[in-house]
């Protein structure tokens, strides 16, 4: 399953290296990619623990950068 | 504004006053001492507070933490005053960045503002408004005049000017009536269109050309990936040469620790890359965002790179440089008016849709009277007879006149030609032709001007044509009678002529030519208004299709990777400079904030310039 999420606040650049390099090890993501300019995040994973994922994605992503809120 | 710049700019003006207050009013140490921490609370609270949050969450090297290593240490050392400026003119730094930074984003993504919001769908007899992605395929919509177009589709009713300004860069708009095919993104203009839809939402060309704009920083160029494996190395080396700093020439030159200390930690201001992790990015985004502007849609900035350096410059003919639709390009009348050949010509073509009549129609461009016809006959590999208001009209090539005993004059020009007898008198003949696009040879002068060596063209078309097209266009080499193999050999013999730096660029229409679009090391397609095959198989899309803008891509490609250069230049520079300054004591921590946040914000600017393409515009 693929999703595109939207990153509100996401300000600084190579936080968004830190969030797709920290989201890319949880196990099950096949791709995910940051885009800091877009503030968006396009995250690829297994259909049976997308949910699992993505809230795992949304606490990581918390604990990088307080300040963004997640969308979608 | 965000709601998060608003409420740093608020602490940033309740800060600088303070600090103005700590620093020019006469207090006793004490009393300034107060308002300076004062200060530090109001504008470095959250950074110390997310410094400490992320080491518990494992974040070693982290900006935040640096910072607060720096300006705690400032003021631990005493250095009061410029332990909270450092603070306040890193956020005042940050604030600007951050400003820029969607303000940038706001005016790229202006430039793709196609997205329709809603679609207008007759439901119980009620016009309603629904989100276009819930539209099915086949489903009739309205689209009033002023409203985006938000599928493909075709129109059934009404007649109306799109403007396809968004898409193309085209400023003419196109008219369109019942029957036509329509594309999502294009403003209707005058009339009220019903459409029914051809595509769902996802598969139209509006969300394609969204996709693939959006997605296009993914494929990340070479300075890119430079940047962010620069950026990762970058942080801990200065980090531990600032370690370095502080200890071991104490320790080994035995000389007082506060000096070496205060050097270390300006080299903790200056050891985020912040400046480049985020310019460069924004200066191909914008870049990408630019092109678009002008109706080319580049696929990533690996692609920009390419085009920069591009060498040679290969064409397909029909459909790149040529139109790929007949034109009658001369009328030869031998002994009646020129009018006179044409109207017989295309009455005795009137029943044939072979290309060739429909541009002898079409040139004509009158209604067509068929109570004047009769008695028309095909004449198979030879051309047609019929009889025109009791004449006998031949029309055909030069074998049917031959077959007829008909004494003509062969015509020398290039193209088809369609000879033309009345009564068994030989009357004319009509030119055929392909014709070329308008701006061709300007696009092939222009190439040649921005520094393009060599310009080819590859052709399945004969050598007559091919070459005459060729001449006709200021072209280097043309290779004729090509089968679609050969055209892939010659490109491999072109990719070997080239020198290592420099690269191929293929353009063609997209439809037979996919393995040498495929191989040359960018492949421009003309994109058309809708041709969604030619979009997916290209790194680059022509929306308009004209040639000319080719140059304007390569020009636009070398002034943002001149950009880009121009920021690693820069803030490399200006980073080294004032940490071998800040390492011999020469640089004090204001240099080493601007070294940071001020380079940043000065890179930003001028990463924002990529976006400013008017002047390329061949329409111009």
């Amino acid at each position: 399953m693929k999703k595109t999420i939207q990153l509100i606040d996401l300000d600084c650049a190579h936080c968004a290296d830190k969030i797709q390099k920290a989201i890319q090890k949880i196990n099950g993501v096949d791709h995910v990619s940051v885009n800091f300019l877009a503030q968006k995040m396009v995250l690829e994973a297994a259909d049976d623990r997308f949910d699992a994922i993505l809230t795992e994605a949304k606490s990581l992503i918390h604990k990088i950068e307080p300040d963004v809120t997640v969308k979608g | 504004m965000t709601r998060k710049q608003k409420r740093l700019l608020t602490r940033i003006l309740i800060a600088a006053p303070l600090f103005l207050l700590g620093s020019f009013l006469p207090l006793p140490v004490w009393g300034s001492m107060g308002i300076f921490l004062l200060c530090y609370a109001v504008i470095g609270w959250d950074i110390v507070w997310k410094a400490i949050t992320n080491i518990l969450h494992g974040q070693v090297f982290d900006e935040n933490f640096l910072m607060t290593i720096a300006t705690v240490g400032a003021i631990i050392l005493e250095q009061y005053s410029e332990g909270v400026a450092v603070m306040l003119f890193y956020q005042v730094g940050e604030w600007f960045q951050s400003y820029a930074v969607s303000k940038s984003r706001r005016s790229i993504s202006s430039l793709m503002d196609i997205r329709p919001d809603y679609a207008n769908v007759e439901r119980d007899g009620q016009l309603v408004q629904v989100d276009p992605e819930e539209v099915a395929i086949g489903d009739t919509i309205i689209v009033k005049p002023g409203e985006r177009v938000p599928l493909d589709g075709i129109v059934l009713k009404g007649s109306s000017a799109l403007d396809t300004a968004a898409l193309t860069g085209e400023s003419l708009p196109r008219d369109v009536e019942a029957g036509m095919d329509v594309i999502s993104g294009c403003i209707n203009q005058t009339g009220i269109l019903t459409i029914q839809t051809t595509k769902a939402f996802g598969e139209s060309t509006v969300a394609k050309i969204l996709d693939l704009v959006e997605n296009s920083s993914d494929k990340k160029g070479k300075t890119e990936n430079f940047i962010s494996r620069f950026a990762r190395y970058y942080t801990p080396i200065v980090v531990f040469s600032a370690i370095a700093l502080a200890f071991l020439p104490p320790i080994l030159l035995h000389q007082p620790f506060h000096i070496w200390i205060y050097r270390a930690l300006t080299f903790l201001v200056i050891s985020c890359p912040c400046a480049l992790v985020i310019s460069i990015p924004l200066s191909f985004f914008g870049g990408i965002g630019g092109a678009s502007k002008l109706g080319v849609l580049v696929k990533g900035s690996n692609y920009l790179e390419s085009l920069a350096h591009t060498e040679i410059v290969v064409f397909d003919k029909t459909g790149t440089l040529t139109k790929g639709s007949f034109d009658v390009t001369a009328i030869q009348p031998v002994g009646v008016e020129a009018e006179e050949l044409l109207c017989l010509a295309a009455y005795a073509e009137d029943y044939s849709n072979h290309p060739i009549s429909l541009s002898i129609k079409k040139a004509y461009g009158k209604p067509i009277d068929s109570s004047r016809i009769s008695d028309i006959q095909e004449l198979a590999g030879h051309g047609v007879q019929a009889i025109i208001d009791g004449k006998t009209i031949l029309a055909g090539n030069a074998k049917l006149m031959q077959k007829e005993n008909i004494s003509f004059t062969p015509c020398t020009s290039i193209g088809t030609v369609v000879y033309v007898a009345c009564d068994r008198t030989y009357i004319g003949c009509l030119v055929i032709e392909d014709t070329i696009k308008e701006d061709a040879a300007t696009a092939i002068a222009a190439l040649k001007k921005v520094g393009v060596n060599q310009t080819v063209m590859l052709t399945g078309d004969s050598d007559a044509v091919g070459q005459s097209v060729s001449k006709r266009l200021g072209l280097d080499h043309a290779y004729t009678e090509l089968l679609p193999a050969d055209k892939v050999d010659r490109e491999e013999e072109l990719l070997h002529s080239k020198s290592e730096k420099g690269k191929l660029v293929f353009v063609g229409d997209g439809i037979n030519d996919a393995p040498v679009l495929a191989r040359a090391d960018v492949g421009i397609a003309m994109g058309g208004l809708g041709s969604d095959a030619a979009i997916e198989a290209a790194d680059v899309v022509l929306m308009t299709d004209e040639p000319s803008k080719i140059p304007a891509v390569i020009q636009i490609a070398r002034k943002t990777i001149r950009i880009a250069n121009q920021n690693i230049v820069f803030a490399l520079g200006v980073k080294f400079l004032v940490l071998i300054l800040g390492a011999i004591g020469q640089a004090n921590m204001w240099a080493a904030v601007f070294a940071d946040v001020g380079v940043s914000v000065i890179a930003i600017l001028n990463a924002m310039r990529a976006m400013h393409v008017k002047k390329f515009d061949p329409a111009r």
